[in-house]
């Protein structure tokens, strides 16, 4: 015990700014999949035939196969296949390709999410806006835009407090997140090896941070609660 | 010069035909009921006035001036559609309120968006919006319902919520207000309030449209009854009339059953 009393500061120093890490790969997602997610839900409910049969068709190999598996063929198809590395190489490559896995896999998520919020609308709103002679814009953003929020808040919750937990899988590609500033004890590293506390008390920091990001969807949750 | 007519209507689903030449005529302050069974085109012939379908054949008149005709590619154009609505006011059976916002936000905010587009908005906006406010404020009392202004729809019966829906639709003054089975979707009680609402309009002699399937109540309300039947009028005429001495098999048969 006293131990790892005194390991603590240099182990919670490399896991805060491993955990840094984490953070950036989980706001650089959410910043990319938002939109990215809304371009695909619109594409999977085009008219257009061969683009929503297309989009359908990424969608569904992209949820159909692990995330695990994603990361890797990002990572290394391009250099080993193709002898074209285009992420380069060290850390910065490494998130730059664990960013572009995780964007597109979570974007099929979200974009199924939206899709969801949208068709959810009952027509009949829409048509209630036409015979009140509103345009399909101000129908969109006076009316429709609320109650798909609403409808999306509590599936999206969801799949961001996943999201906090997936950024480990980054792992695999040796990127310095967390579990990897956690698992470096027990080689060694910073003095400290056969170290095996570090990594498990890493939950901790997922704890944490999925505690604060409940709460506050839960409020967002609760903001919207004023209609049904 | 009659308020409304409609001549030719034709609009066909997948090849099934919905309405067949369906001509219709209405004079201003006349109430005009439509029965007849489900899937006979009754509402599909209320949303072809309402442009929320396109007839395939047709003719759409108000006040004489032609607002639709299937020959004429002009008369279709999405923004001018948009204004030739507003002739039209259309209740609906599941209300459609937006959840959203409160009844009085329901009646206001289609005129406050429609206020926006007005040269002089910027300079008036704030007599504008105290004008919208004092006539939604006058509709809801109209409904009985003054007390429920601040109410959102969920927090209202069904009843209470057609009759926001009848404001609203009021609040833009239509010249034609229409309503597609206003009471189906509510029980006795709440159907009688909702009727009571439609018959003081009808006092007033507000110009409507009222597809039903309340026979008494179109009876007592309407000045001219059409019967409609696998897309065609079968018969029409005054509602003593056809409620009380139809001539046609079909309509005998419809209605023994109320």
């Amino acid at each position: 015990m006293s131990l790892i009393l005194e390991q603590m500061p240099v182990v919670i120093g490399a896991l805060n700014a491993g955990f840094l890490q984490t953070l950036k790969l989980f706001f650089v997602t959410l910043i990319g999949a938002f939109p990215l997610g809304l371009i695909i839900a619109f594409g999977s409910m085009s008219r257009f035939q061969p683009l929503s049969l297309a989009t359908k068709l990424i969608v569904w190999v992209v949820r159909g196969t692990p995330l695990m598996i994603q990361l890797l063929i990002i990572y290394y198809f391009p250099g080993l296949v193709l002898n074209n590395p285009i992420w380069g190489g060290g850390e910065t490559g490494r998130f730059l390709a664990a960013s572009t896995a995780f964007i597109i896999n979570y974007a099929c998520y979200f974009s199924e999410i939206y899709r969801g919020g949208i068709q959810g609308v009952p027509a009949g709103q829409e048509e209630a806006g036409l015979v009140l002679g509103m345009t399909k814009s101000q129908i969109f953003w006076k009316i429709k835009l609320l109650q798909m929020i609403k409808r999306i808040v509590p599936p999206m919750s969801n799949e961001i407090i996943t999201l906090v937990k997936d950024t480990a899988l980054s792992r695999i590609i040796a990127l310095q997140e967390i579990i990897f500033a956690g698992q470096s004890f027990m080689k060694g590293s910073h003095g400290i090896s056969g170290a095996i506390w570090p990594l498990f008390f890493t939950a901790f920091y997922y704890l944490i941070f999925n505690g604060v990001l409940t709460l506050l969807l839960g409020r967002l949750e609760k903001k919207l609660d004023y209609f049904r | 010069m009659p308020i409304l007519e409609a001549e030719n209507i034709c609009k066909t689903f997948d090849r099934t035909e919905v309405l067949k030449h369906i001509d219709l005529s209405l004079e201003k302050g006349q109430v005009l009921s439509i029965i007849g069974s489900s899937g006979s085109g009754k509402t599909t012939l209320l949303r072809c006035l309402n442009f929320l379908e396109r007839p395939d054949k047709g003719i759409i008149r108000v006040n004489g001036e032609t607002l639709f005709d299937a020959g004429d590619p002009a008369t279709q154009s999405e923004a001018s559609i948009r204004k030739k609505r507003l002739h039209f006011g259309l209740v609906f059976q599941s209300f459609n309120l937006f959840p959203q916002y409160t009844a009085m936000e329901n009646v206001m905010l289609a005129r406050r968006l429609l206020a926006a587009e007005q040269p002089d908005f910027k300079a008036r906006k704030k007599e504008i919006y105290e004008e919208i406010e004092v006539q939604a404020k006058t509709l809801l009392e109209q409904m009985g319902l003054s007390n429920r202004r601040d109410n959102y729809p969920h927090q209202l019966s069904g009843g209470q919520c057609q009759r926001v829906a009848i404001a609203r639709a009021l609040a833009l003054k239509p010249d034609i207000l229409c309503f597609d089975e206003p009471t189906s979707a509510l029980d006795p009680e709440l159907t009688g309030e909702v009727l009571k609402v439609i018959r003081e309009l009808a006092d007033k002699n507000t110009t409507m449209i009222i597809v039903t399937h309340e026979m008494s109540f179109a009876r007592d309300v309407a000045s001219h009854v059409i019967f409609m039947d696998d897309g065609t009028i079968v018969e029409q005429g005054d509602p003593m009339e056809v409620f009380g001495n139809p001539k046609e098999e079909r309509t005998k048969q419809f209605l023994s059953h109320y």
